[in-house]
């Protein structure tokens, strides 16, 4: 098996971003929260990115920072996949009333726009990282419902989920072992996607003030704190962005080629 | 003008194949073909899936079609190498030259246009008519072709002619431009017997009136002997026979060429009905939901044990609503169903377990009717396990002993699905029901995906499995020498009724009522002429009414 460079480059930099997320208190040169310089100082030897709008480590910060970041978009990721997959399989495979009653719910809640959805339950919740997580979880799982049923009503006219009917399977069986393994690619492809949207949502709340609440440091929390340096010529809010970016096009080409493996099994669905 | 139209020699085509987690590599898949086809003339193109027939006949147009590569050898056609000539060239002799027939007329159509713009395109395009001239011959060949109402067909769109109709159009399109040659690719293979027949008997007068040659590509001997003056047969892309139409049926040489001509000759003695049938279908109406249209109009139809009964019928007659009814997919609005001495509930959810076990079903498509992420043995296995509890080593036996009946043998058990022939996923599918230990297994045109040869075998292991089972088949088919092969009692569908009904013996022989008669007689026969002859009759038929 041959990996492509895409795919390489793509893994290299994802495994780097995770590595460095999980192992951050020993890679971070400073404390998180750790004030040991001046305001916004130029990038030295002792400070690689300069330090931010009170004096703490950008660096530091960045590292921790994307801690939270990626935490909070796996585990909300992860979230919505199993809530939104298993949904959207059920309707599926059930039809009906049942398919009815979920797709319209799904809906509603997709006809309100999530970042103020989002704005108003944080307004009366408090902001630990927990409710941000099943919020956003919950969320993006009616995307992820869409597609599943849509993937999910096309395998299930199948001859074969015709025969585990026939054959007087329950519904498990029918979602997991008939269903799931071959709606598998377009899913994984979407992850991808939904991980980074993950990462901005979260990017955004924080930057709103009403994600992730200061000390923690994370991305949109960052920009935000330093997003006055920029009429300075400081460039500390960019490096998020950065970050952002480097991070999305190198997950995306790992799913691209998870998705170009899994379906090159023959008789794979596209 | 030369004497040789279409001149092919040392043809090599090659493709490029990808297998799953190795590298991609050239195959050749026709090792070097040779024939001359003489203007007027027809030449079939007969061999099994995968035998090359389609690649040659695009190639007779210098086009490769996806993936796939001209490699060696030349074609010439009216004496210039189409091959070596650039692709302004070639795009000067598809159209107004050579053109195409292809099997699916309904998905070659462009379905947000007229018939008669598309019939016309390819003359206008090539400057060989203008507008007017072009729409004249269209018309004329839509009146050659037997179309109704051939002056005004063509201002409709493809949806509002029927399959059969579409294939004649099809036809149509590719005689408007006056080519030399006309390459026909399985032109009747997806329409109805009973709508086969009119086609051939079209294109073949059409051949005739135009004086075009053409190159007849099918599978189905009986059909190519009816229409072709000189028949190639073709295996894994290369020649096995070539001769002329009659020496071919009449005195074919070659092992293969035997086996194809006396495909579909098994012999089945029917068997006495017992007293107690282990299927009984009782005045069943039915009709799909939301709509007011009875599919099946009150069927009443017995199946013995260890038996077959036959449903035959065309496309849309209710045959596979009929096995949708009694599976209990479809619950009927009247009538009921007992099976092996107890009344079927109507609808699926509410069956036993039992019920479910003891009535199998195998789908036409093993394709899809196969998870393509399980293995082998998890498909066989499933049934075993979910059934009678099997695990472990009980079950792997279990599994090799359904794989040794399905005469597959050793090391079937890992492989996936797309790892597998046709035949052998049908034979899968086979195990798969037999697992069960089922009392009636419903088969819905189990054979009709598969090449003729290999649903011999097919029949020919159902057959040997009702004997050592003793399971009774309810056999859905629209092929008469299937059932001929396979059947007990008959049923015949037409528009949601059974019209005949009855022991084989009986329902095959006459006297026979119109629809009976239609369908038998359209079956086509491994014989010079036979096309001639049913014609003939039945025009002879409606002038005596």
């Amino acid at each position: 098996m041959r990996i492509p460079l895409a795919a390489l480059i793509g893994l290299f930099f994802t495994g780097l971003f995770f590595a460095v997320a999980i192992f951050a208190p020993f890679i971070a040169p400073y404390g998180m929260a750790e004030v040991v310089g001046d305001v916004w100082e130029a990038p030295s030897d002792r400070f690689l990115l300069g330090t931010d709008s009170i004096g703490r480590d950008l660096l530091s910060r960045m590292i921790y920072g994307g801690q939270t970041t990626i935490f909070i978009a796996t585990a909300a990721t992860a979230l919505s996949f199993i809530t939104g997959s298993v949904l959207g399989f059920f309707a599926a495979v059930s039809g009906g009333w049942v398919d009815q009653a979920i797709s319209r719910f799904v809906d509603l809640i997709m006809s309100i726009p999530s970042l103020i959805f989002a704005l108003v339950v944080l307004s009366v919740m408090p902001t630990t990282i927990t409710i941000l997580i099943v919020l956003m979880g919950l969320l993006d799982s009616t995307r992820v419902y869409r597609l599943a049923r849509a993937v999910a009503v096309d395998i299930t006219v199948m001859d074969y989920v015709e025969a585990a009917r026939l054959r007087g399977e329950k519904i498990g069986w029918i979602i997991f072992r008939e269903t799931l393994p071959n709606a598998l690619s377009p899913l994984v492809a979407e992850m991808g996607l939904r991980f980074i949207f993950a990462v901005l949502f979260v990017s955004t709340l924080s930057f709103l003030g009403l994600g992730v609440q200061p000390p923690q440091a994370d991305w949109g929390g960052i920009v935000k704190e330093n997003k006055e340096g920029i009429n300075y010529g400081v460039s500390a809010a960019l490096y998020p962005a950065y970050a952002i970016a480097v991070l999305c096009i190198s997950i995306n080409l790992v799913a691209d080629w998870i998705l170009n493996r899994t379906t090159s099994l023959k008789g794979g669905r596209g | 003008m030369t004497d040789v139209l279409l001149k092919v020699r040392g043809l090599k085509i090659g493709a490029t194949i990808y297998p799953p987690g190795e590298k991609s590599r050239e195959i050749e898949i026709v090792h070097g073909v040779d024939f001359d086809l003489a203007p007027g003339k027809v030449l079939g193109l007969i061999g099994e899936s995968g035998a090359g027939k389609s690649t040659i006949g695009l190639a007779s147009m210098a086009y490769g079609r996806g993936g796939v590569e001209i490699t060696g050898g030349t074609v010439e056609v009216n004496g210039r190498d189409i091959l070596s000539s650039g692709l302004r060239d070639v795009r000067r002799l598809r159209g107004a030259e050579v053109t195409y027939v292809s099997q699916s007329a309904a998905a070659s159509f462009n379905p947000a246009k007229q018939i008669m713009e598309q019939v016309t395109e390819a003359a206008i395009f090539q400057n060989k008519f203008s507008k007017k001239e072009a729409e004249e011959r269209a018309v004329e060949l839509f009146r050659k072709l037997g179309l109704p109402d051939p002056e005004n067909i063509g201002s409709r769109y493809p949806h509002q002619v029927s399959g059969g109709q579409l294939q004649r159009c099809m036809t149509a399109l590719a005689l408007c431009p006056q080519p030399d040659l006309v390459v026909f690719d399985e032109p009747t293979t997806a329409l109805d017997v009973t709508t086969q027949i009119d086609v051939l008997a079209a294109i073949k007068e059409a051949i005739h009136d135009t004086g075009v040659a053409a190159l007849y590509i099918t599978h189905d001997l009986a059909v190519v002997a009816q229409v072709s003056d000189h028949i190639m047969v073709l295996q894994q892309g290369a020649m096995v026979e070539y001769g002329t139409t009659d020496q071919i049926i009449n005195a074919p040489k070659e092992e293969y060429t035997k086996a194809l001509v006396s495909v579909r000759s098994i012999d089945h003695e029917e068997k006495q009905p017992t007293d107690t049938p282990v299927l009984k279908v009782e005045n069943i109406t039915a009709r799909y939901k939301g709509t007011d249209f009875d599919v099946l109009k009150n069927i009443s139809v017995e199946l013995h044990p260890g038996q077959t009964l036959a449903v035959v019928g065309e496309s849309g007659s209710g045959k596979s609503t009929l096995a949708r009814v009694i599976t209990g997919l479809l619950p009927p609005s009247q009538g009921k169903i007992t099976f092996d001495g107890r009344e079927l509930t109507p609808d699926l959810p509410t069956r036993p377990l039992e019920d479910l076990r003891e009535l199998q079903m195998i789908y036409q498509m093993a394709d899809t009717a196969m998870n393509p992420r399980q293995t082998v043995g998890t498909i066989i296995g499933r049934p075993l396990e979910f059934y009678f509890g099997l695990k472990g080593a009980e079950k792997q036996k279990r599994i090799q002993e359904l794989l040794d009946e399905i005469e597959l043998g050793d090391g079937f058990q890992d492989r996936y699905p797309a790892e597998l022939s046709g035949g052998q996923k049908q034979r899968v599918c086979i195990a798969r029901a037999l697992a069960a230990k089922p009392k009636l297994i419903i088969c819905d045109e189990v054979t009709s995906a598969l090449d003729p040869l290999v649903a011999d075998g097919i029949l020919k292991l159902l057959l040997n499995l009702q004997k050592i089972e003793d399971v009774a088949y309810l056999f859905i088919t629209h092929d008469l020498a299937t059932v001929r092969a396979i059947a007990d009692s008959i049923a015949v569908m037409f528009q949601g009724e059974v019209v005949r009904y009855g022991p084989k013996s009986q329902v095959l022989s006459p006297p026979f009522d119109d629809y009976t008669d239609l369908l038998l007689s359209s079956v086509p026969e491994m014989k010079l002429g036979w096309l001639e002859d049913v014609i003939a009759n039945r025009k002879m038929e409606s002038a005596g009414n």
